[in-house]
């Protein structure tokens, strides 16, 4: 048979083999990745969505040290079950500074992509130190160093550098700010007007229960209760949206 | 002449470091899978800790099975094919194997170290942070210098079809690796990164490194093992040289496309989704045909598997993975991805592959090595392997099918409505129905460890030289009656 003799070649030429595997591996990430980059319509035009707080992402990156994207999803299909229980899907546009992505692949416990706002700090304290004393069937992990360790705070403005080199919008601005900003964020009675036009709609107060102690619990929780918040669902229209 | 032969003899030495490698990093990553399924049926093994809570141990496990236990398993056999089907002796001699070796084995002791420190970049099954996937680099491209470099100095003028699965498996895992790795590290003198990639890019980045790592790392790996080991084992010839040739060419080219199956109604792009699901269905075929260029190969063999309990271990790895490779294109059909996603189905998909498949491939390879790289006449007890199928095998089957039922049952129970058109469970209604199969799977998971357990010591005892009295396997009666 011909072909088989063609590829007789292939089985005699180290270099004609690997380039073949190569181009033949190539194909499907060209074709399905790389079009997500220059497709402007892969990610919703919407109204609201802004770079994490400093304070936001201290707890975002607490939020990815512990694995908590292994059991809690943060993507809402677009399901009438999924709409009544976690609210409305989620969009491209909502995870555009998340690095990384924290979709999850799994439900151990539920979708967090909405969670901002819908329990109280005092709850999510109770419940992050010891899960089950707030919902005694729960198989969560407690979590109770949170509210003992002090948040490491020092080099927050190299991580904003960092982000703003990646490409997200973070000015000169905030990142003189962050230092200020982390700490204001989780300290009541705090001037937090300028933090609050820097970063629209982030949470602010104690949240730890613990005024005066900046803790990763605090970061944590800030960080909990601005997602799902940013985009304002009430005047959401997908045809607008253009998708 | 007999000094230049001397010269050129197999580096054996290094095949049975990978070996007893692969057997430590196995018992350690199946241990912790036990572990963390024990804490999700009782929450208390979290200990209140962080280094011991589920999101941190989770991918110590999902690392030590399938870099630690299934990498050590892929280059060690890798290193032993590659010089035989080639007639060569190992390009770079020992000092390129020994930098392979302990290269690898400190990227693992990094990976999992940097894990339980909370030192992860959250992205699934490339958790390590950029300093150790700059090291892992490394050590892939020498890995990939000894292989390649032992091909060009083959003595054989064909290349085998082993070597060309390893080989698609060593460059796709490189591709894959740099891809899905691009971030960039806030200081150099710290471990935090940030993705290149942000949101719906970076999730469909990372699926097409995860669904790959599947793909290249767990399956075109393990069939090179298959496409050696099954043939050796029953003495007879790969079943369908044509078969092999379209087997790997469709597999390569179909698998690459497969990720997007793993992000179905999300905020991916519907034409990408569409894309991965048709992929994945298409992909049954080559995968199937590969199944059954490994099963037939034992057309005239098939008496052995009564006799030969290790190619019982390679056959029904190969009957594994075409359960598993039929079950997922099923499930990246949207619909009913839209019922499994996010459950513990998926959990159970996974573990028929990784037990199923990689594990009882890679057992059945390492029981055929180690009397061979050791020079015995033959393992300590061929009984003990017999008992380890069976035990191994159960533990499979309680693994699989609780968590069909958990997983199903989940899905359902998320979707359904009472009569007043109210959603009809709780969240935490879900979770508390699941405890009875996390308990059913984590026993399963003690006797897969079992199994495990008793290969090391019967490989312990054969390395020692030890033979065990017992009665042998014999051929089927009449066999045994004409003789």
């Amino acid at each position: 048979m011909n072909i088989l003799k063609q590829h007789a070649k292939l089985e005699r030429n180290l270099l004609f083999l690997i380039l073949g595997i190569f181009i033949t591996v190539s194909i499907g990430g060209i074709v399905e990745v790389l079009p997500l980059f220059t497709i402007e319509s892969t990610i919703e035009k919407v109204q609201g969505v802004r770079p994490y707080s400093p304070l936001e992402l201290a707890g975002r990156n607490i939020y990815v040290r512990e694995g908590c994207y292994l059991c809690h999803s943060q993507m809402i299909r677009p399901f009438r079950d999924e709409a009544e229980r976690y609210g409305h899907y989620s969009l491209a546009a909502e995870s555009l500074y998340d690095r990384p992505f924290q979709w999850g692949s799994k439900r151990t416990g539920p979708d967090l992509a909405r969670v901002g706002g819908k329990y109280s700090n005092e709850w999510h304290v109770r419940h992050l130190i010891d899960p089950r004393s707030v919902v005694p069937g729960s198989v969560m992990p407690g979590y109770p160093h949170l509210a003992e360790t002090p948040l490491k705070v020092d080099d927050i403005a190299e991580h904003l550098k960092t982000l703003k080199f990646l490409g997200d919008p973070y000015t000169d601005g905030m990142i003189a700010a962050a230092r200020s900003d982390i700490a204001a964020q989780a300290t009541p009675e705090a001037e937090v007007d300028a933090l609050l036009k820097r970063y629209p709609k982030a949470a602010v107060g104690d949240f730890d229960g613990k005024p005066g102690r900046l803790t990763e619990m605090d970061a944590v929780i800030a960080y909990l209760q601005v997602l799902g918040r940013m985009v304002d669902f009430t005047t959401f229209d997908p045809a607008a949206a253009d998708r | 002449m007999t000094a230049s032969r001397h010269a050129e003899a197999y580096l054996e030495d290094i095949v049975k470091k990978f070996t007893v490698a692969a057997v430590f990093w196995g018992l350690v990553g199946f241990l912790v899978g036990v572990y963390i399924a024990f804490e999700l049926a009782f929450p208390a093994l979290n200990l209140d800790l962080p280094w011991t809570t589920f999101g941190r141990l989770r991918p110590v496990h999902t690392s030590a099975v399938i870099f630690a236990f299934g990498g050590n398993v892929l280059i060690g056999t890798s290193f032993f094919v590659v010089q035989r089907t080639c007639r060569a002796r190992l390009f770079g001699g020992e000092t390129l194997a020994r930098f392979v070796f302990w290269g690898y084995q400190l990227f693992i002791v990094m990976a999992a170290l940097g894990y339980v420190m909370g030192v992860t970049q959250s992205r699934e099954y490339a958790e390590p942070e950029w300093f150790v996937d700059i090291w892992l680099t490394i050590v892939w491209v020498a890995y990939l210098a000894a292989f390649a470099g032992t091909i060009l100095k083959r003595t054989e003028p064909h290349i085998y079809v082993a070597n060309w699965f390893y080989l698609a498996f060593i460059i796709t895992i490189a591709l894959l690796h740099i891809g899905n790795n691009l971030a960039v590290p806030v200081s150099v003198f710290g471990a935090k990164s940030y993705s290149a990639y942000s949101g719906v890019q970076d999730a469909m980045t990372q699926w097409w490194y995860g669904h790959n790592a599947v793909g290249f790392f767990l399956t075109a790996g393990f069939l090179a093992i298959m496409y050696y080991f099954v043939p050796k084992r029953a003495e007879r010839p790969v079943y369908s040289y044509r078969l092999s040739i379209v087997h790997f060419w469709a597999l390569i080219f179909l698998y690459i496309w497969a990720g997007p199956h793993h992000l179905h109604y999300t905020a991916l792009p519907d034409w990408a989704q569409t894309l991965g699901m048709v992929f994945s269905v298409m992909l049954w075929m080559p995968s199937w045909g590969g199944m059954i260029n490994g099963i037939m190969t034992l057309s005239g063999a098939w008496e052995k598997l009564r006799t030969d309990p290790v190619l019982r271990f390679l056959v029904t790895s190969v009957a594994f993975y075409g359960m598993s490779t039929f079950e997922g294109p099923l499930m990246s059909i949207k619909s009913v991805n839209s019922l499994s996603h996010y459950t513990d189905w998926t959990i159970g998909h996974v573990h028929s592959g990784a037990l199923g498949w990689v594990a009882f491939i890679s057992f059945g390879a390492l029981y055929h090595l180690v009397p061979v790289l050791w020079k015995r006449k033959g393992l300590y007890s061929m009984r003990l392997v017999s008992y380890h199928f069976w035990i191994g095998t159960v533990g499979i089957v309680l693994y699989i099918t609780s968590m069909w039922i958990s997983g199903i049952m989940q899905g359902l129970m998320w979707r359904a409505y009472d009569e007043w058109g109210f959603l009809q469970y709780s969240f935490i209604e879900t979770v508390e129905a699941m405890h009875p199969y996390y308990v059913v799977r984590a026993l399963g998971g003690v006797l897969f460890l079992t199994g495990a357990a008793i290969m090391a010591y019967n490989m312990y005892r054969t390395v020692r030289g030890d033979v065990r009295v017992e009665r042998p396997f014999e051929a089927a009666p009449g066999v045994a009656a004409a003789e």
